[in-house]
């Protein structure tokens, strides 16, 4: 009877994928306790309800055919770009920044939909043209992309933008992009950097700047960055154990829940932590990575390879952001950082994986 | 054919997509390997200076202040005490609009018009980022309301703190001194004393009188404690604590109560009191009249009051009986006539007869006496009992301006007194030398005459005068003043005595003594000059009255008290010690447009000595009066 139960819950998903994002997501746990003071447990009970909807929303969609999900794949960009147009007519301002859309009964923030539609409508359509792609196709697929991405980086919301670029880019990399094109664009982007400079918000070349002098305003804008490598550093090899971060605990490290979660994570465990927490990333990407090497639609590679990418680039920022290699953009550690949204956001990604793992028997037959 | 070409496209697409797969994942494992690097770097080469940076966020060194010590009169009567209250404090630099925020401060306590104008004055003489009291005294309610309201205010914060206060108020204000907040320049003498760390949290340091002196002492040695604070800068545990050192107790040698009578004695008159123990040297009282009240100058003085002391012409903040230079007037005559003695210039039984005035030889210019007519054939017994100006002309004539200086110099005239607090002045004794190093001029025969009777060039302070007039009732062994008795360890109330300097003597002959101090004797007595000073005493008091002119008068020109004004009458100065023959305390007064010393100085001084020796309080104060009568 249990074991039924079992094989019904577990028939679409990938063991191998679930059992490093357990582990992952088990981790995150006690990080988000030690980070919310280690006295209260209220943020770890709620980063559990959030991770409960997670996980249903990934079984779910391990369960949606990859078929229907490229059916749904155009009207979830349609739908996320009018959303996105709504927001600039008329989003509501927080922290200066319009990104949320009111419905009446609930705000909510459009970008996060494209995370997953930019790349879903990407492998439709290069699945669509899969006889012999031309370079008109690729300007098409630039077209499609760049739109969404350029709404989201007016709101402002740069690393949004920039993490969704990067999700359409990798969709349009893995479907060929020559390398020449490749090489001319980025060649045509070092020449706009100037132009690029001179467009960015006075706070967002700070963040540029503190990244190579951090100590040029301690207080200020290198706060963040000069708090979390101390806290890192101080950690040592084995970290000063669970619960015992001084910098966490007695709130220097700003964010310490959400974006700054490594600093926590860090301090406490030490290198042997991070390299544990890479190591299980690592894994989470191979298994990803062989997902999308054994695909067998255009679609469901594209869309097994971007995730898989996107997940790697989510994680990398995040990292080199807080250990002082990267500019601080806005975002979460996944799985780790205290939030519902991008747990849902990523586990949805996993559990598309999952899908295109569990039904390419299906689809090849 | 088109199904080959789509097969082989297929084909194609995937090696191609299976070969970008491929370089992203090996693009993966670099990142990850440049971030492995990066978290070794900082964790494991960097680890200990890390680690330092974190220990620096987290430890914080809080001084602990220690208390400081209580000032103590010799009875163990409390002159200077501290108490805990709770201020209000504000950071400057944390407050975008001062102005408006203490208006809606005001809403909340009360912020009287001083409160702004002192603190505004504070403001002006402190740094931005110290943190000044806004309002101090706080009652628990008024703690209470604020602390609900604390959100509206940032950079305002209660603080419990001592304060010191003076519970005498203005008794004996210019002995005790006070204290005040730390400003630049205490900070460069701290600083260029080495005791900066010493002075960490302490925001105020003696100013003034013994606070001012005895500062090292008082303050005691400066704790510390280790502190664990968060990112706010809260404190959340205590690490290690090594406790603070109290300053130590200071025991005067003050007589609260005797100074009480000596200062009530002076009732409106400006003026200065220093009664001394001639046998130690320990000052029993300190008066200059009128004082001030230092609880004022302790959280920073406010413009009003400040001005009102600063510019009242009584000058109540100018301490007269240490700063106060006065000609000695007739009260140098004892110590003339012991010179004339000394010096062989005089004997006893030789007696002039007094004509009223002196002439210099050869020249026409009249010094006159104070009684017109003259007092007859005067001895030195009986030119010191009635003051008598002419014998004293000629002696100083005789002895010469270098004589009277070596003589006065060893009873400590024209030097300091080296009392144990700040701000004495030296008076006075002139010389040939030092006439000529003064203003290029040789000194005239014409300058000494007029020395004889303790005018022309000779100064001196109510505290010489006292000393001097301790040191002649010490039979001449000198007195050095000072005003610490004993030092108290405030723990263990373990009290050490501070020994007296053993004074050097001026050797004087016993019998030259005797006639002088019988003489002093007879001037509180019927056809002496200071009558009411002895009236009727079950003691004896020898003294001598002076009288330090404030307007010069011209030739043949008379002086008439009542038809000056106030403050163009001469200074009354007194001598006087008693019992006579056993000298229990000496003192010297000055009155300041008192006429003359035996009128307004004698009374005070007989108040003081009935207190002092018979521990009788004065029942009716008969209001002291200028007399118009010519007796000095």
């Amino acid at each position: 009877m249990i074991s039924r139960v079992f094989e019904i819950l577990s028939r679409r998903i990938d063991g191998p994928l679930m059992a490093a994002l357990a582990l992952t997501i088990a981790l995150g746990l006690t990080v988000v306790y030690s980070a919310s003071g280690g006295s209260s447990v209220d943020r770890a009970v709620g980063q559990a309800r959030n991770l409960g909807v997670a996980l249903i929303a990934l079984w779910i969609f391990a369960h949606i055919h990859p078929q229907l999900l490229m059916r749904l794949a155009l009207p979830v960009y349609v739908a996320g770009l009018g959303l996105l147009i709504g927001v600039a007519l008329f989003g509501d301002v927080r922290n200066g920044a319009r990104r949320w859309l009111n419905l009446g009964f609930t705000a909510i923030q459009p970008s996060e939909i494209m995370k997953i539609g930019v790349p879903l409508v990407l492998a439709w359509y290069f699945h669509r043209r899969e006889e012999g792609l031309r370079l008109r196709d690729f300007v098409i697929a630039a077209v499609i992309l760049v739109i969404p991405v350029g709404l989201i980086a007016r709101q402002p919301d740069l690393g949004t933008a920039l993490l969704i670029f990067a999700s359409g880019f990798f969709v349009i990399f893995l479907a060929g992009l020559s390398w020449k094109v490749i090489g001319s664009l980025a060649a045509a982007g070092a020449v706009s950097l100037p132009f690029l400079w001179s467009a960015m918000h006075d706070y967002q070349r700070k963040r540029i700047l503190t990244l190579i002098d951090p100590m040029e305003d301690p207080l200020g804008a290198g706060y963040h960055i000069i708090q979390s490598t101390i806290a890192i550093g101080s950690g040592g090899i084995l970290g000063k154990g669970w619960l015992n971060g001084t910098q966490a605990q007695l709130d220097f490290v700003p964010e310490r829940a959400t974006d700054f979660i490594l600093a926590v994570f860090g301090e406490e465990f030490g290198l042997v932590g991070n390299v544990v927490l890479i190591v299980l990333y690592m894994l989470i990407i191979a298994r990803g990575m062989m997902i999308a090497a054994n695909a067998s639609t255009v679609f469901a590679r594209l869309t097994a390879g971007a995730i898989t990418l996107t997940f790697f680039t989510y994680a990398f920022v995040n990292m080199g952001m807080v250990s002082g290699i990267l500019p601080v953009v806005g975002v979460p550690l996944p799985m780790i950082s205290y939030g519902g949204t991008a747990l849902l956001s990523i586990l949805v990604g996993f559990g598309i994986l999952m899908s295109i793992s569990t039904h390419k028997q299906l689809v090849s037959s | 054919m088109m199904v080959g070409q789509a097969l082989r496209d297929q084909q194609r697409e995937l090696t191609v997509f299976r070969n970008r797969l491929l370089l992203s994942g090996l693009l993966i494992v670099v990142a990850f390997v440049i971030l492995l690097a990066r978290f070794s770097w900082l964790q494991v080469v960097q680890r200990s200076y890390y680690h330092t940076l974190a220990e620096q966020n987290r430890i914080s060194v809080v001084p602990v202040v220690p208390n400081r010590g209580l000032i103590l009169d010799r009875n163990g009567t409390v002159l200077a005490a501290n108490y805990s209250a709770y201020t209000l404090e504000v950071t400057p630099s944390k407050v975008p609009s001062m102005e408006r925020a203490i208006d809606e401060l005001a809403t909340v306590i009360d912020v009287t018009a001083r409160d702004r104008r002192r603190f505004k004055k504070l403001q002006e003489e402190s740094k931005n980022f110290e943190s000044l009291p806004i309002r101090t005294r706080l009652t628990e309610e008024e703690v209470a309301r604020f602390a609900v309201n604390r959100y509206r205010f940032p950079g305002f914060e209660i603080k419990a703190r001592p304060f010191r206060s003076y519970p005498r108020g203005e008794v004996a204000s210019h002995a005790i001194g006070y204290i005040g907040r730390i400003n630049e320049a205490d900070v460069k003498r701290i600083d260029s004393q080495g005791l900066a760390t010493n002075y960490k949290g302490t925001d105020h340091i003696g100013k003034l009188g013994i606070e001012g002196a005895y500062e090292k002492e008082l303050h005691g040695v400066t704790g510390s404690e280790q502190v664990e604070i968060d990112a706010g800068g809260r404190a959340i545990r205590a690490l290690s604590r090594s406790e603070p050192i109290s300053g130590n107790n200071l025991v005067l040698t003050l007589d609260l109560e005797l100074q009480k009578v000596a200062e009530e004695a002076f009732q409106e008159f400006r003026g200065a009191l220093v009664a001394i123990d001639p046998k130690t040297g320990e000052i029993l009282a300190l008066v200059s009249k009128p004082g001030f009240d230092p609880n004022l100058f302790v959280d920073g003085i406010d413009p009003q009051n400040w001005d009102a002391l600063n510019n009242s012409p009584d000058k109540p903040l100018n301490n007269r009986a240490l700063r106060g230079q006065y000609p000695p007037g007739s009260t140098i005559k004892p110590f003339m006539g012991l010179a004339g003695l000394e010096y062989k210039k005089r004997t006893p039984e030789y007696a002039i007869s007094d004509p009223g005035f002196f002439s210099l030889p050869g020249v026409p210019h009249r010094y006159r006496d104070h009684k017109k007519d003259g007092h007859g054939s005067v001895n030195l017994h009986k030119a010191i009992v009635v003051s008598c100006d002419t014998y004293f002309y000629g002696l100083a004539t005789e002895l010469g301006i270098d004589s009277i200086h070596r003589y006065l110099t060893q009873f400590g005239f024209g030097q300091p007194t080296g009392i144990d607090i700040e701000g004495e002045t030296q008076g006075l004794a002139p010389s040939q030398e030092w006439k000529q190093r003064r203003f290029k001029q040789k000194w005239y025969a014409g300058d000494t005459v007029s020395i004889g009777i303790g005018q022309g060039y000779l100064l001196t302070t109510p505290l010489q005068l006292a000393a001097a007039t301790a040191t002649l009732a010490n039979n001449g062994r000198v007195v050095h003043p000072r005003l610490l008795k004993a030092l108290q360890n405030a723990q263990t109330l373990e009290t050490r005595e501070i020994q007296s300097q053993e004074g050097e003597v001026v050797a004087i002959k016993p019998e030259h003594l005797a006639l002088i101090k019988a003489a002093m004797v007879d001037v509180t007595r019927p056809g002496g000059t200071a009558v009411r000073a002895g009236q009727g005493a079950p003691y004896t008091v020898a003294a001598k009255t002076g009288t330090a002119q404030v307007i010069g008068m011209k030739q043949g020109e008379s002086y008439n008290e009542k038809k000056i004004k106030e403050e163009h009458r001469d200074h009354a100065l007194f001598i006087a010690f008693a019992p006579a023959d056993d000298p229990k305390l000496a003192m010297a007064i000055l009155v300041e447009n008192g006429g003359h010393g035996g009128s307004t100085a004698a009374p005070i001084a007989r108040e003081v000595f009935d207190f002092y020796l018979l521990k009788k309080k004065p029942v009716v104060k008969q209001p002291l009066v200028v007399e118009d009568e010519q007796s000095d």
